[in-house]
């Protein structure tokens, strides 16, 4: 279990949340919901150490996240990525094993061979030397979910996988996540939508400024909280029978 | 076609320009591998900026009889630190901070030079003075080359991921800051070294040319490590038979070959496919795959 504890992150004096305590469960896909601008992507950053948070620790089943960071695969937004980069897509794959390589070691025959099976798990092997650029956005997405494959973390956090990707994608990437939850790793997933919220995730966590609620998402994708948090329109339109809602 | 093989005739009889034939070679190799990676982290203002702000360094080491690399390095980094220093403790950008940083050494250079009054020859430490090169500099330069090159064969995994992907880099534990502050060092070396070749102002142009010409002919960073590393020193040496010849200065004859390398390449390389049918139109089908 992944437990944050006091977390507060500022940019600037002006808090983005404060006081954050939440819990993710092992052996569940934990969606993070919340509006724009909520701090989804920073709560993640945070416990991630990308950012700096004023207060806080993260701990895995009790030890300090810090002392645990290859334990840990991100697999973050594509646009924040250099697409004409002379890498194929096969290596990107490869620098999955870079964290546990360590300095001064190159990666030999097993990383080649870990890299070829993880393509091969998201459909991928046919592409393996593509310049990367050459790939379409799921596909793309698709080979960074690989690079966390190769990373054999415990704790897998995934900034909106889903943003404008094609179907194949999405059920290869969410086949991906089902299999590292039977196998009892943590996964959290920035979610940009309520979309299939229910369909994708098992326990839920919504965000705005701060903890509105967590924790089962049957329990937590409720009306009452959509409203709380986004609007009153949108809670209506989601849950209303004609909605079409899930519950 | 004589005056090519007079310059073959005159590099079995001279000295000087053997000297300066290596030092071009070894100039554009490590120029090539360096700015390499300089381009495709995009930093090339950055390159710019060291380049030019290792000219205080330079000036103070003539003052007090030490050696160039070392008064150069010492301004090289303090150069790359204050420029990360002015980004993170404010609101300025990246661009503009270069800017006033190595202009401001830049200006310091010119004073510091002026005041030294010294035999060195400023004409020479900006523009190059490749048919001057000592035996020292022939060793130093051997040294840094052999530095540049195991520094990118022992890192050559950690530069390339910070390159592609600095933020996945965090997230495993790499020291990413540290990296790029040995980068800055390894290319203060650089630039001291192409100083006698092609002169701090168009160290830039050693950089970036020949790596950008590179790139535009290949998918790989290994790959185009090796091009640019050999577009470098071929422009070097081309450049050089120019500036022999012709009485030109080296740095101006290499960059500008190096400059009508990267046209040529832009007019009918791969990647651009100006001219897709000289390449079978595979890679016309490509782009419209993509599309």
């Amino acid at each position: 279990m992944l437990t944050v504890k006091n977390l507060t992150v500022a940019y600037d004096d002006t808090p983005v949340f404060t006081d954050v305590a939440v819990n993710f469960n092992a052996g569940k896909i934990t969606g993070i919901i919340g509006p724009n601008g909520a701090g989804k992507s920073t709560l993640i950053k945070a416990m991630l150490g990308l950012i700096k948070a004023q207060s806080g620790t993260v701990l895995s089943d009790g030890h300090d996240l810090k002392q645990l960071q290859k334990q840990i695969a991100y697999v973050e937004q594509r646009k924040d990525l250099d697409l004409s980069f002379p890498i194929s897509v096969f290596e990107v794959v490869m620098t999955g094993t870079y964290g546990k390589l360590g300095l001064f070691r190159q990666p030999g025959k097993a990383a080649r061979d870990a890299s070829r099976a993880a393509l091969e798990q998201v459909d991928l092997a046919e592409f393996a030397d593509r310049q990367i650029g050459q790939l379409s956005g799921g596909q793309l997405q698709r080979v960074f979910v690989a690079r966390a494959i190769v990373q054999e973390a415990q704790v897998i956090i995934l900034d909106e996988p889903f943003v404008g990707i094609d179907l194949q994608s999405e059920t290869a990437i969410m086949a991906i996540l089902k299999q590292w939850r039977d196998a009892g790793k943590t996964i959290i997933v920035v979610h940009h939508d309520l979309n299939k919220v229910s369909h994708y995730f098992d326990d839920l966590v919504i965000l705005n400024h701060g903890i509105i609620d967590y924790g089962p998402v049957d329990d937590v994708y409720t009306a009452d909280n959509i409203e709380r948090t986004f609007s009153a329109d949108l809670s209506a339109v989601l849950f209303s029978p004609a909605g079409g809602s899930k519950k | 076609m004589t005056s090519i093989m007079n310059f073959i005739h005159a590099l079995g009889q001279y000295d000087f320009l053997q000297s300066a034939l290596i030092a071009a070679i070894m100039v554009g190799v490590m120029s090539g591998i360096i700015g390499s990676f300089i381009i495709l982290r995009g930093m090339s203002m950055m390159g710019d900026a060291i380049s030019h702000a290792v000219l205080p360094g330079v000036a103070v080491a003539y003052m007090l009889g030490i050696n160039v690399l070392i008064g150069a390095s010492i301004f090289g980094i303090l150069a790359a630190g204050l420029i990360g220093f002015v980004v993170s403790h404010s609101k300025i950008k990246t661009d503009t901070s270069i800017g006033i940083v190595f202009s401001a050494f830049y200006a310091l250079g010119f004073i510091l030079i002026s005041l030294a009054e010294s035999s060195t020859n400023l004409h020479h430490i900006l523009f190059g003075n490749i048919l001057a090169v000592s035996d020292t500099d022939i060793m130093t330069t051997t040294v840094i080359l052999g530095l540049v090159i195991l520094f990118v064969v022992f890192f050559y995994k950690e530069l390339l991921i910070t390159s592609f992907d600095a933020t996945y880099a965090q997230t495993y534990g790499l020291k990413v800051h540290i990296l790029h502050y040995a980068l800055m060092f390894v290319l203060t070396l650089v630039t001291v070294s192409a100083l006698q070749t092609v002169g701090i102002i168009l160290v830039v142009a050693m950089l970036i040319t020949p790596a950008a010409t590179a790139f535009l002919w290949t998918d790989r960073l290994a790959t185009m490590l090796v091009l640019s590393a050999s577009i470098g020193a071929v422009a070097s040496v081309v450049g050089l038979y120019f500036s022999y010849t012709l009485n030109w200065a080296s740095g101006p004859a290499i960059v500008l070959v190096a400059a009508v390398f990267f046209g040529i390449s832009f007019v009918i390389s791969p990647k651009q496919a100006l001219f897709p049918r000289l390449w079978h139109g595979t890679n016309a089908k490509k782009k419209r795959v993509i599309a």
